[in-house]
């Protein structure tokens, strides 16, 4: 996507953002990634360590095995080629975040390389150890102008698979979309908590411009440490902003790492970003190389489970869903297998109609989740998978609207029951094709003349108060379609 | 030989800050280390495979088992400043 450079479009450059993304998956082990530390999240500060994680003289690493069983699930699902020996390096700088002086991390022999998700490529996949959290005490108490630090080891050793892509990526908006798709695959994948909250996914994003239409790309910066969906989007989209105007003036964009703040919308450069081998990497003597074996990629590969965008496909293919309610039940696992459940409950759905599949798949995606709240598992719901396949029916059938189907829902997850049941008791049924539907939509038009006037000479919005009257009178019971049917019918349309 | 500004690049790396005849002393000491390294070159080793380690070995893994850690008590003996919430260091902002 090209955007246009500035309000003096026409003497100004278009250029074209070319986004890379360095991802940070903290991996759902129940230890560390070198030693036998318990993984925590929010307890008290430095109360998970031990002679390896704090870097004592001596002390030796060794991996863990589940750790390289998550990362192989990763690089699979990404499609990755995989190292049959994998080697760790030390990654040498100095902060007080990393006791050792140095990160165990990989170099030129990671774990996975090339791969590709939802369109875009990837660079690498390889496994490090995290660093420890730093809590930077000051009077403006942010990172700038701190005075002290106050250092926590509990995170520092866990483990991190980092996922590189190629700068496949070219607006903000892409780059949160396809960060969302890596979240759900990874989440389906079980191999992470994927909780950005908590940094249990963390991302970085290479941003360079140049102008639209060449292929050699600019320099580029580094925005570091894009917490939330909406960071990460308002962040590109400010740096993008930013280098549009560094290269209006005719200057040029410099290498660095940038900070950005969301509360400011603020970019400010962190450190000078120091070239890779600055960070004077070599072969870790204290790891020997990991070898893969076929039987580690076999149970990496039993494990996997079907993926999102594998389920999307299906779910399109088999049952004739639309792409967007696809994504929607292939995207939240649970709403998916609802679905299939759901689907089950009528026998062979071979011989269930597509347009029943459709309404099914829309009450379940769209109509269910807000009703029983957004978040919860729709099998943890008083709902049954059978009891949306008969409601899916009756609408299917017109036997009620949408509105009522509504208030069914409301009703099931309130105490559960029966459908049929339920729309006796409220009385919920639609009026189909009878008399009393007929009658009722005679006397809106008689209540209301000049609206039936404006739509005889074809003024369509005209039929508003007709269907308004007509869903008043019956409660809302009345089928639109069927509505609209016998005002045209009426007015002799 | 290496240049001055490569000897201030490493000294900034390692955090060290030179005064002029450390400088020149470095220049002489890192320039012969390198020219012994540069030895190296002379070896034949063109049928000699890189490796990253010396033994062929792999690595022995470990079960995803939780061991005890240390107490904070033990944690923080050797520390020159703590607090409540851990090591006291001097902010690398600062």
């Amino acid at each position: 996507m090209a955007v246009s450079a500035g309000a003096d479009a026409a003497s100004a450059v278009s250029y074209e953002p070319v986004i890379g993304l360095e991802i940070h998956v903290q991996l759902a082990t129940r230890t560390k990634m070198f030693c036998g530390c318990e993984m925590s999240f929010g307890d008290p500060p430095n109360t998970h360590t031990c002679p390896v994680c704090l870097a004592l003289p001596g002390a030796l690493p060794v991996v863990n095995e589940l750790a390289v069983h998550l990362a192989l699930m990763i690089g699979l699902a990404l499609g990755c080629e995989l190292a049959p020996r994998s080697i760790f390096h030390r990654k040498h700088y100095f902060y007080p975040d990393l006791p050792k002086g140095y990160q165990i991390s990989q170099y030129d022999e990671p774990l996975c390389r090339g791969g590709s998700l939802g369109g875009v490529r990837l660079h690498r996949v390889h496994m490090e150890e995290d660093a420890a959290k730093l809590i930077h005490m000051g009077a403006s108490g942010r990172i700038h102008g701190s005075e002290i630090s106050v250092v926590d080891f509990n995170r520092g050793g866990s483990p991190l698979v980092e996922i590189v892509t190629e700068p496949d990526v070219h607006s903000a908006e892409q780059a949160g979309e396809w960060l969302r798709l890596l979240r759900v695959t990874l989440r389906q994948l079980g191999v992470s908590d994927v909780n950005m909250d908590e940094g249990s996914l963390r991302c970085d994003a290479n941003v360079s411009l140049r102008p639209a239409g060449t292929t050699a790309l600019g320099v580029k910066t580094e925005l570091k440490n894009l917490n939330s969906f909406r960071f990460i989007e308002a962040g590109i989209r400010a740096e993008i902003a930013r280098q549009e105007g560094v290269l209006d003036a005719g200057a040029t964009v410099s290498q660095e790492t940038l900070h950005f703040d969301p509360s400011s919308g603020q970019i400010t450069s962190l450190r000078s970003k120091e070239e890779a081998h600055d960070y004077r990497y070599f072969p870790e003597p204290d790891l020997p190389p990991v070898a893969i074996t076929e039987q580690m990629i076999a149970r990496a590969r039993a494990a996997m489970g079907e993926l999102p965008l594998d389920r999307e496909q299906r779910l399109q293919q088999a049952f004739g869903l639309t792409a967007e309610r696809a994504r929607a039940l292939a995207f939240r696992r649970e709403l998916g297998d609802y679905f299939e459940q759901a689907v089950a409950a009528g026998g062979d759905h071979g011989a269930t109609p597509t347009e029943l599949l459709q309404t099914l798949a829309n009450l379940i995606a769209v109509e269910l989740p807000p009703r029983i709240g957004s978040d919860t598992d729709p099998f943890d719901c008083s709902v049954t998978p059978a009891a949306m396949l008969a409601l899916a029916r009756m609408l299917a059938t017109k036997q009620i609207n949408m509105g009522g189907a509504r208030t069914v829902i409301e009703r099931l997850a309130e105490h559960g029951g029966e459908v049929e049941a339920i729309v006796a008791q409220e009385d919920l049924g639609a009026l189909g094709d009878g008399d009393e539907l007929a009658t009722v939509v005679a006397a809106a038009l008689a209540a209301h003349p000049d609206a039936a006037e404006r739509l005889r000479t074809g003024n369509q919005k005209a039929i508003g108060p007709i269907v308004g009257f007509v869903m008043r009178e019956t409660k809302g019971r009345a089928d639109g379609s069927e509505v609209t049917r016998l005002v045209h019918q009426q007015l002799g349309l | 030989m290496i240049d001055r500004n490569q000897v201030l690049h490493v000294a900034r790396l390692a955090r060290l800050i030179l005064d002029e005849q450390e400088i020149v002393a470095m220049q002489r000491d890192l320039g012969s280390v390198l020219d012994h390294i540069e030895t190296i070159g002379e070896l034949a080793l063109d049928d000699v495979v890189p490796t990253a380690h010396v033994i062929e070995l792999t690595a022995a893994l470990r079960a995803d088992e939780p061991v005890d850690s240390l107490s904070r008590q033990a944690t923080f003996a050797g520390a020159p400043a703590v607090s409540d919430d851990g090591f006291i260091v001097p902010s690398p902002q600062a």
